[in-house]
């Protein structure tokens, strides 16, 4: 066992959605991890030791007594107020969280933000001025920062490991710890956001089950149609990171096949849109967001030809919560 | 005189201090719980368009994300004036209800169990087959509890697109209607979850848990039955379980599950002596006494609640408020919806011996087992090609409630918008009234109260732990 690797979890300013997701994983998750070669040194919702024998396996290893691996934090960083971080002290310890954090993360050989609340401050930074002095380990929204500062390191040589997305898949945790596991991981992995490119690649857009009524910007108007997100109802899967249509969620969703937009829950500062969620910012009726990587003249060029073509079907079927026109039925064959 | 601090006070939902004075034979004369951890969601919603509580709630919590959603869109429906359409309503229905029995099934088996597994209870009859079933991360049952738990969880990505953190409930239903074949696929998952209930966990169909009518029949049903729980009603039998824990014994619930307008539990509020009265949402006030909050308006109904920090002071002991209810601490959960709908073994536990440790979790058990057929009822009557979403048109200035059953209890949101943006948003979750700490009156919490008297020296039995995780507590939600 002692080859394995050594996992110390910790949650600060957040809500624990990313342990709740993580626990969604579709396999037995405990065994699995621990046949990766992955053992939990403390999860504060999953581990035996509590009070005062918990804060000794802390303290162990925030001092190097006792070596470890992989850091996962879970939750914002509140540093307020006024740089006391008293919005939260750890239970038991009488000691900011942010302390912990800075101490262990000097001592892991790898950091991970899970969940964008760690990354970059997500919704614990979203309260108008700030007042939790929230950020993220290594990012204060856009901006690199944060807890641990732009050149922090981790032992083997990384900056940290954000897994963002509000929550996170449990696929994008269990894949990336497996990976240290399978001989660690180097930077080219990680986008420019330091998001792992295994999920972080692909754009919530590719596999999306409403391409047919995207192509032809045949748009939804109302919850619960059918119809593209992007032109009324705020979607920014055409921009937003993520594996989240070809990595089903709960086995068979994402939130585009669950009827409501993509709000870019990995991207930085997705809390704070400067628009209502559900709603599309436009100017001359013209959505401000684009696709990412289309040219806007083409886009407004394309969109127009499209929506001169579009089939009746798809126009009808675009505002109805399922089917009302069905595809034909050809009679000669397939060609 | 002796102070003891537990913290962080693990496999809860969030972070966690319990401050426990004891007396000169290490018993506990007085507790004081304490939630470490301040957010400001309701400051963080000011300002915001009003639909965009649809967003944000959720995220106030990771376990109990969907009853702040449907809190959320019941309060703007208020406000809208509009109802969930048929199928929206049973969609709602299903998705709350598979969050609160996936919330069930992992207090039980991850927070609650593994405590028993703990090292004090070697030499107990029970202690070696408990702690290889029940231990933290290695025993046997978790490898059974979270696929079932993850398998009731894939009902959201039918209906709510994925959980946690769904903006698929809305003020005029859900977003997702379902075809036919879906419906099969979610009746097939709720199937598959019965087996797992049935066969692992209480070993006899759910019916005839849901029947048993007194505690001399639970006893009776459990005596020699295989299944996870029958197994924790012996050791619970050993230990005593039905005497430890007692809080105010006075019991709220929201009601839950509206089906045609009536719901599946009823809303009320439930004494031993005095019965049932009706719901009075007008006693309900929040005191921020011993809050790090400024209270200088006193206690105010959550319709003109308020938030400020105020870190600084004198008495403060905790970042959550102190719900009360006509002026007094009381005890919401499924324990509080059960009783409140009549369940008539745990109103006769209550009456004899108080609440429990053994009743809480008995009641939770019973939930699974009355909640799993109606689940399966919402899902045959789905029908495909009808509305799942009201349309509706949200005023410039309004406001609304939205009182909603998480698994742990009661939920309120209190919201009021004027100019199109949100001008009050006010939470109280269950573990807000569960976990309170003092009063202005200096009346304890109900958590605080339940750990009066215990024994709590270094050398006790976990009696402690098992009392805070027998209510469950959600500390994301708690503060918010």
């Amino acid at each position: 066992m002692s080859q394995n690797l050594r996992l110390l979890w910790l949650q600060s300013g957040g809500c624990g959605g990313c342990t709740q997701s993580l626990l969604c994983h579709e396999r037995p998750l405990f065994a699995e991890l621990a046949g990766a070669g992955i053992d939990f040194l403390w999860h504060p919702g999953l581990s035996p030791a509590s009070g005062p024998e918990a804060l000794q396996i802390l303290e162990d290893a925030a001092s190097g007594a006792a070596p470890f691996d992989i850091l996962c934090i879970e939750g914002a960083m509140l540093r307020g107020p006024a740089g006391s971080g008293r919005f939260h002290l750890l239970g038991g310890s009488g000691k900011p969280m942010t302390d912990w954090v800075a101490r262990l993360a000097a001592r892991a050989r790898w950091v991970l933000a899970v969940g964008s609340c760690t990354a970059y401050g997500g919704l614990s930074a979203a309260t108008p001025g700030n007042p939790l002095e929230a950020c993220g380990l290594q990012y204060e929204g856009n901006g690199k920062g944060g807890l641990l500062g732009r050149e922090f390191r981790s032992g083997a040589g990384l900056p940290v490991i954000n897994i963002a997305g509000c929550p996170t898949h449990p696929g994008w945790i269990v894949d990336t710890l497996e990976t240290l596991a399978q001989g660690g991981l180097v930077e080219d992995e990680l986008d420019e956001l330091g998001r792992p490119r295994l999920y972080a690649d692909q754009l919530v857009h590719h596999g999306c089950s409403r391409n047919e009524f995207y192509e032809f910007k045949a748009s939804a108007e109302k919850p619960s149609d059918l119809g593209c997100l992007m032109e009324n109802l705020g979607c920014k899967g055409t921009q937003a990171h993520a594996d989240c249509n070809t990595r089903p969620w709960n086995g068979a969703g994402s939130c585009l096949k669950g009827g409501y937009p993509c709000i870019a829950c990995t991207e930085p500062e997705f809390e704070n849109p400067g628009h209502p969620f559900l709603e599309t910012p436009k100017v001359a009726g013209i959505p401000i967001g684009l696709p990412t990587d289309m040219p806007k003249a083409w886009f407004v060029a394309l969109a127009a030809l499209s929506k001169s073509a579009t089939p009746h079907r798809v126009k009808e079927n675009a505002l109805a919560d399922h089917p009302r026109v069905l595809p034909v039925q050809k009679k000669t064959g397939l060609k | 005189m002796s102070r003891r601090i537990l913290g962080p006070f693990n496999r809860v939902e969030g972070d966690l201090e319990v401050i426990l004075d004891l007396d000169a034979g290490q018993q506990v004369a007085a507790a004081r719980v304490n939630s470490p951890l301040f957010r400001g969601f309701e400051q963080l919603l000011l300002g915001r368009a009003p639909l965009d509580a649809l967003a944000i709630v959720p995220r106030i919590c990771g376990i109990c994300s969907v009853s702040q959603s449907v809190a959320a869109a019941s309060a703007l429906a208020g406000a809208m004036d509009i109802r969930p359409t048929a199928n929206g309503a049973r969609a709602t229905n299903l998705i709350l209800a598979a969050e609160n029995l996936a919330d069930h099934l992992s207090h039980f088996y991850l927070f609650f169990m593994p405590d028993f597994a703990h090292p004090a209870y070697a030499g107990r009859p029970w202690y070696e087959a408990t702690a290889s079933r029940f231990a933290a991360l290695r025993g046997s049952a978790a490898g059974q509890a979270l696929p079932a738990r993850a398998g009731l969880l894939k009902l959201m990505g039918f209906l709510a697109g994925k959980w946690p953190h769904s903006l698929g409930l809305q003020p005029g239903g859900t977003t997702r209607a379902l075809g036919a074949s879906e419906k099969i696929r979610v009746l097939a998952q709720l199937r598959e979850c019965r087996a797992f209930l049935e066969t692992t966990l209480l070993g006899d169909r759910l019916e005839a848990l849901a029947g048993l009518d007194s505690p001399a029949a639970l006893a009776a049903w459990a005596a020699g039955r295989p299944g996870d729980f029958p197994a924790f009603l012996a050791l619970a039998a050993d230990l005593g379980l039905e005497r430890t824990g007692r809080a105010y014994d006075r019991f709220l619930s929201h009601g839950a599950y509206p089906e045609d307008g009536a719901p599946l539990f009823p809303a009320g509020f439930w004494q031993p002596d005095q019965g049932l009265t009706p719901l009075a949402p007008e006693q309900i006030s929040e005191d921020s006494r011993h809050a790090w909050l400024v209270d200088e308006e006193g206690p105010l109904h959550p319709r003109n609640g308020l938030t400020r920090v105020e870190a600084e002071k004198e008495g403060a002991y905790s970042w959550c408020k102190a719900p009360r209810y006509a002026g007094q601490p009381l005890e919401v959960g499924a324990l509080a919806r059960q009783l409140v709908a009549g369940q008539p073994l745990l109103q006769e536990l209550v009456r004899r011996q108080g609440a429990s440790i053994l009743a809480r979790v008995t009641a939770r058990m019973l939930e699974l087992a009355r909640v799993l057929p109606a689940m399966e009822g919402w899902a045959r009557a789905l029908e495909p090609g009808q509305a799942y979403c009201a349309p509706g048109t949200l005023p410039n200035e309004g406001q609304g409630a939205g009182l909603v059953e998480a698994a742990r209890g009661s939920l309120g949101h209190w919201l009021e918008f004027r100019r199109g943006r949100i001008s009050r948003y006010q939470v109280i979750a269950p573990t807000t009234w569960n976990f309170s700490p003092r009063d202005s009156r200096d009346q304890p919490g109900p958590l605080e109260k339940a750990l009066e008297g215990l024994p709590a020296g270094p050398e006790a039995p976990p009696l402690v732990q098992h009392v805070v995780r027998s209510f469950d507590p959600c500390m994301a939600c708690t503060v918010h």
